[in-house]
């Protein structure tokens, strides 16, 4: 009855409120997995990007950082709705964050049709790197499917005979199967594909006993490989087969959950701790200074965003309203990256090293990542040739 | 396809069923005998689970944590019982829906309040390594303890409810509770008593699959709507259809989800047998559900003559 | 409701746009007419007709769903595609009604949320149209007098769409239709008794709520020019329900109500931070539900007819 005229004037009073978008300082947009049992990837992100801005004096290449940090609950509607408020009532000029490809895809469409630009901190699917690549997206990650390919070629150079994968049924965990087999050559003993966010796996895991593999290749970020593997060791597989896994599904988030019973996976990522590098060293020295704890490679992802906007505002110096300008100087990555050399390939997904690292201890006893080897040297993507992008 | 890999789904599905048995107890008893919906039952399995988590923590031992906290969420539940849900018994089916539906809300958020969004548990160091049950057949050890447990309780409540005075009264209540009434059962303390058994079962249910699946904000809502399909098939008041209904959609349940996107996988691309297997799965305990009602319309064994 | 009343608020509800410059606020007005028009429709078979479904959400999804695989495909036209998405969410509210309705009671509840579940596992594994990752729309529906492209269009299409449903609601209310089913709700055996077949007005009534909460799920897909399986989940029928029942359940308005004052809650909570409160309790804003919760039992156990109740009590004494 009146309730319609009172929530109508509870929006005007609301919209009124609401401060109007200065130029002075760049505003970002930050919505991630901050809640749920993959939270711990969100977390590291916004944890690793905020110490990056506070490492620069608050500021984004040389304007004040005002960082709106949402939570997209794992839900793509909710991401979305974010993405709405974030561009549409508070204008932000940049947008960040999404850790999950099927909430990122849902979300970030509003972005674009806002012509503002979204730098992804770890999801980077092959349509937007291929066919629909998009000039207001830009991945400061990797490829999706990157770690795959060069954890196929591991397999390949160890000479596994057979190897059964499992993957999470969306798209990243499409490319990621589709990545690893590219260049594994030895045979498929099994490819599952597991519902996103399943935490049991006791069926599938009886199905992988009796298909007898060499080694064991999973993709399953967050909450989901922590189960798994915890899962497969209490099997007993892990005696009996060698599991390989994506740089993220080894890393501290992983290793603090499930502890001892990962020594000796072998995984592959862009990134470790122990790159050689001064920006990664300053990162991983003031990232457990401040945090308490290692990083991980979402972590490395995150701060890596955070220095590219940082770099793209000051190369434009500080005309962020130039929407084409901020994106050549997003472009050229004048930036140092804690991976080392950074540079974009033509459809704005990165071109870099792949390293092969092992689950072992440092010299404190901890169970950290250690490189071992380089698995691919400056590799692009296999979807560029589909991006009509110069 | 080898009898090993039937056996460890069968033991899976089993392992399954039990749990869903403890929760589907507790709740057909509180449906059966006072004719009330409640929703919350699935949260109780969460506040179980968390207080297990919290009570390892704190005591360094995985078997008194867990054994500590079914006393500790009994009480929960009964100060809930006797606080709000006592209010609902005389109320209709759509305000119990709609007040246990609310229940969740707070108890979810409470739980995140409290708690935050998550808690680490770890099956105990001894059992985390697989049991050769026969030559070449493994199986993870805290599995066989899920299912020892679940059957130990299974056996433990047939006892009270068979053998005991109080499991007669409760019998006697399910089947008519007027009549019970009349011949001077002390139904509220009788209630109380339930309910509390109830939230001790779903306690145990909850820190044992802690180590398993997650301990977080909202594991009740998905394995809440698994049991009321068990009572329903089971039969509304009986344990025995809850043991039986339960078992069965463990079963169906892990049984398809292992064999049919293998099945699938025979025509179709894996991607597609994927979805299409687990997602049939999931459908195939509802379908059990409707095949059950249409055929039996009171489920399996209804406890009302 | 006094007409005049309801002419100020529709006058009101006109003039917005006009005065509103902040199309992120159009847009959640628009929003609100959405789950408004999803509300109503459950409050016909939950208000007036008694019957507690928890399926509900299955034929918004529906209405989603075709409606935007319509799009997909390729078919833009909002003629083809609405009433065809109209048409489906009839359709499965026909079949699952036919057999749910021969039972009652929990039986009925959980056989209306096995079908909604069957329904969201069966759009989550249709990989082709995005399965859990959702579809999302390159635009809205064309082909209407508007171009829904825009927030004003879309807006003035929503509140159209929902005025249209009040209405008929409170034309079916008060017809012979109406008195039946709430006859039926209020004691069904002497209706059967009268001679009434109860199960076929019964059916009737789940197929016409059907029908309109296929057209919410239209708008809603259109809105946000995407959809994803949640939008079928157990747990959006409870949403639906909570906004019945907030706003006032058997109620006319109690569907517009509770879908304005609970949306308009949640958005005021996440986004406008009350600095007294902050202080007290730091994260409140994150635990929005809490409140929901309190509120609703509250409700359930104190003012058992919601809002547009606590209103009518008052302006009759």
């Amino acid at each position: 009855m009146k309730k319609p005229l009172l929530a109508s004037a509870l929006l005007l009073f609301a919209a009124t409120s609401h401060p109007s978008h200065a130029a002075d300082k760049v505003k970002i947009g930050f919505i991630s997995t901050l809640s749920g049992p993959s939270a711990a990837l969100g977390v590291d992100i916004r944890d690793a990007f905020m110490l990056a801005v506070k490492l620069n004096g608050g500021k984004l290449g040389g304007l004040p950082a005002e960082v709106l940090i949402g939570d997209d609950q794992f839900k793509p509607e909710v991401g979305r709705q974010l993405a709405e408020k974030d561009i549409k009532l508070d204008k932000v000029d940049f947008l960040t964050g999404f850790v999950f490809s099927n909430i990122m895809l849902a979300s970030v469409p509003v972005a674009f049709e806002n012509k503002v630009i979204y730098v992804s901190p770890n999801a980077a699917p092959s349509p937007l790197a291929g066919k629909q690549c998009n000039p207001y997206f830009f991945a400061a990650s990797w490829p999706n499917d990157a770690y795959h390919e060069a954890a196929g070629q591991h397999a390949t150079d160890k000479g596994y005979k057979s190897v059964y994968m499992l993957a999470p049924n969306y798209q990243a965990g499409k490319d990621s199967l589709e990545g690893f087999k590219r260049f594994y050559k030895g045979s498929v003993a099994g490819e599952v594909y597991t519902q996103l966010g399943q935490l049991d796996y006791s069926a599938e895991l009886a199905q992988v006993r009796a298909a007898r593999p060499e080694a064991v290749y999973i993709f399953l970020p967050g909450g989901m490989g922590i189960n798994f593997i915890k899962q497969f060791v209490a099997a007993g597989l892990s005696k009996d087969m060698q599991l390989i896994t994506p740089g993220f599904s080894s890393d501290q988030d992983i290793i603090r959950a499930v502890g001892d019973p990962m020594l000796g996976t072998f995984d592959a990522a862009h990134w470790a701790l122990d790159l050689d590098n001064a920006a990664n060293r300053k990162f991983v020295a003031e990232f457990e200074k401040e945090y308490k704890r290692l990083p991980t490679v979402y972590a490395s992802q995150g701060y890596d965003a955070a220095l590219l906007i940082d770099s793209a505002v000051r190369e434009v110096k500080g005309k962020i309203e130039n929407t084409e300008a901020v994106r050549k100087a997003l472009k050229a990555a004048k930036f140092q990256s804690v991976r080392g050399a950074f540079k974009f390939n033509r459809n704005q997904y990165p071109i870099q090293n792949y390293y092969l690292r092992v689950v072992g201890k440092d010299s404190q006893g901890r169970l950290v990542n250690k490189t071992i080897g380089t698995i691919f040297k400056d590799r692009g993507d296999a979807y560029v040739q589909d991006c009509p992008m110069k | 396809m080898s009898w090993v890999l039937i056996l460890e789904q069968f033991l899976n599905g089993l392992q399954f069923g039990l749990m869903l048995f403890l929760l589907a107890a507790g709740l057909t008893l509180v449906f059966g005998i006072m004719d009330m919906i409640n929703l919350a039952h699935g949260s109780l399995y969460m506040l179980g689970a968390f207080l297990a988590a919290t009570l390892v923590q704190v005591t360094d031992s995985f078997a008194l944590g867990v054994l500590l906290a079914v006393p500790a969420t009994a009480v929960v539940g009964m100060l809930l019982e006797m606080s709000v849900l006592r209010t609902l018994y005389e109320r209709d089916h759509l305000s119990q829906v709609l007040a246990t539906f609310a229940l969740i809300l707070i108890l979810n958020e409470a739980v995140r309040i409290i708690w935050g969004p998550d808690m680490p548990l770890s099956m105990p160091a001894a059992l985390s390594g697989p049991v050769e049950l026969l030559p070449g057949m493994f199986y993870p050890a805290y599995r066989l303890l899920i299912i020892g447990v679940g059957a130990a309780v299974a056996a433990l409540l047939y006892l009270l409810v068979a053998r005991t005075r109080i499991g007669m009264q409760v019998r006697a209540g399910a089947s008519n509770r007027e009549m019970a009434l009349a011949m001077g059962v002390d139904i509220r303390r009788l209630f109380t008593l339930l309910f509390g058994v109830g939230a001790g079962l779903c306690a145990v249910a909850g820190a044992l699959l802690g180590p398993l699946l997650a301990v977080q904000v909202g594991m009740g809502e998905n394995i809440l709507i698994l049991a009321f399909v068990v009572i329903v098939i089971g039969g509304i008041g009986s344990i025995r259809g809850a043991l039986v209904g339960a078992v069965l959609v463990g079963l169906v349940d892990t049984i398809g989800r292992a064999f049919l996107p293998m099945l699938f996988g025979l025509f179709f691309q894996p991607r597609v047998a994927s979805a299409a297997g687990p997602a049939i799965a999931s459908v195939l305990a509802y379908v059990l559900m409707v095949a059950v009602l249409y055929f039996r319309p009171r489920g399996l064994f209804p406890a009302r003559g | 409701m006094h007409r005049a009343a309801t002419l100020a608020v529709l006058a009101l509800a006109l003039a917005f746009p006009l005065a509103m410059q902040e199309t992120y606020y159009l847009s959640f007005a628009s929003r609100i007419f959405v789950y408004a028009l999803a509300a109503t429709s459950l409050n016909l078979i939950l208000g007036y007709g008694g019957m507690i479904s928890f399926g509900h959400a299955a034929f918004v999804g529906t209405g989603a769903y075709v409606s935007s695989i319509f799009i997909a495909e390729g078919i833009t036209s909002a003629w083809i595609g609405w009433p065809a998405a109209v048409a489906a969410s009839a359709l499965a509210a026909l079949v699952i009604g036919a057999v749910s309705l021969r039972t009652r009671g929990v039986y009925f509840i959980m056989i209306t949320l096995a079908f909604a579940q069957m329904m969201f596992f069966l759009v989550n594994s249709m990989k082709a149209y995005g399965g859990d990752e959702g579809l999302s729309l390159p635009a809205r529906a064309s082909g209407l007098p508007v171009d829904l492209g825009g927030d004003v269009a879309f807006y003035y299409v929503a509140l159209a769409a929902l005025a249209a449903c009040v209405y008929g609601l409170r034309r079916l209310a008060h017809s012979r239709f109406g008195r039946v089913i709430q006859a039926i709700r209020e004691n069904e055996a002497r209706a059967e008794a009268i001679g009434f077949p109860v199960y076929r007005y019964k059916l009737a009534c789940f197929v016409l709520a059907g029908a309109a909460g296929g057209l919410a799920g239209v708008l809603l897909a259109s809105h946000g020019k995407y959809v994803n399986p949640n939008v079928l989940h157990w747990t959006q029928s409870g949403t639906l329900m909570v906004m019945v029942i907030l706003g006032g359940v058997g109620r006319l308005w109690g569907g517009v109500i509770g879908a304005a004052t609970l949306l308009g809650l949640e958005d005021l909570i996440a986004n406008h931070r009350v600095e007294w409160l902050a202080a007290m309790l730091p994260n409140y804003q994150q635990h929005a539900s809490l409140g929901v919760g309190v509120v609703l039992l509250a409700i359930v156990l104190f003012a058992p007819q919601g809002i547009a109740g606590a209103f009518a009590r008052r302006r009759r004494a």
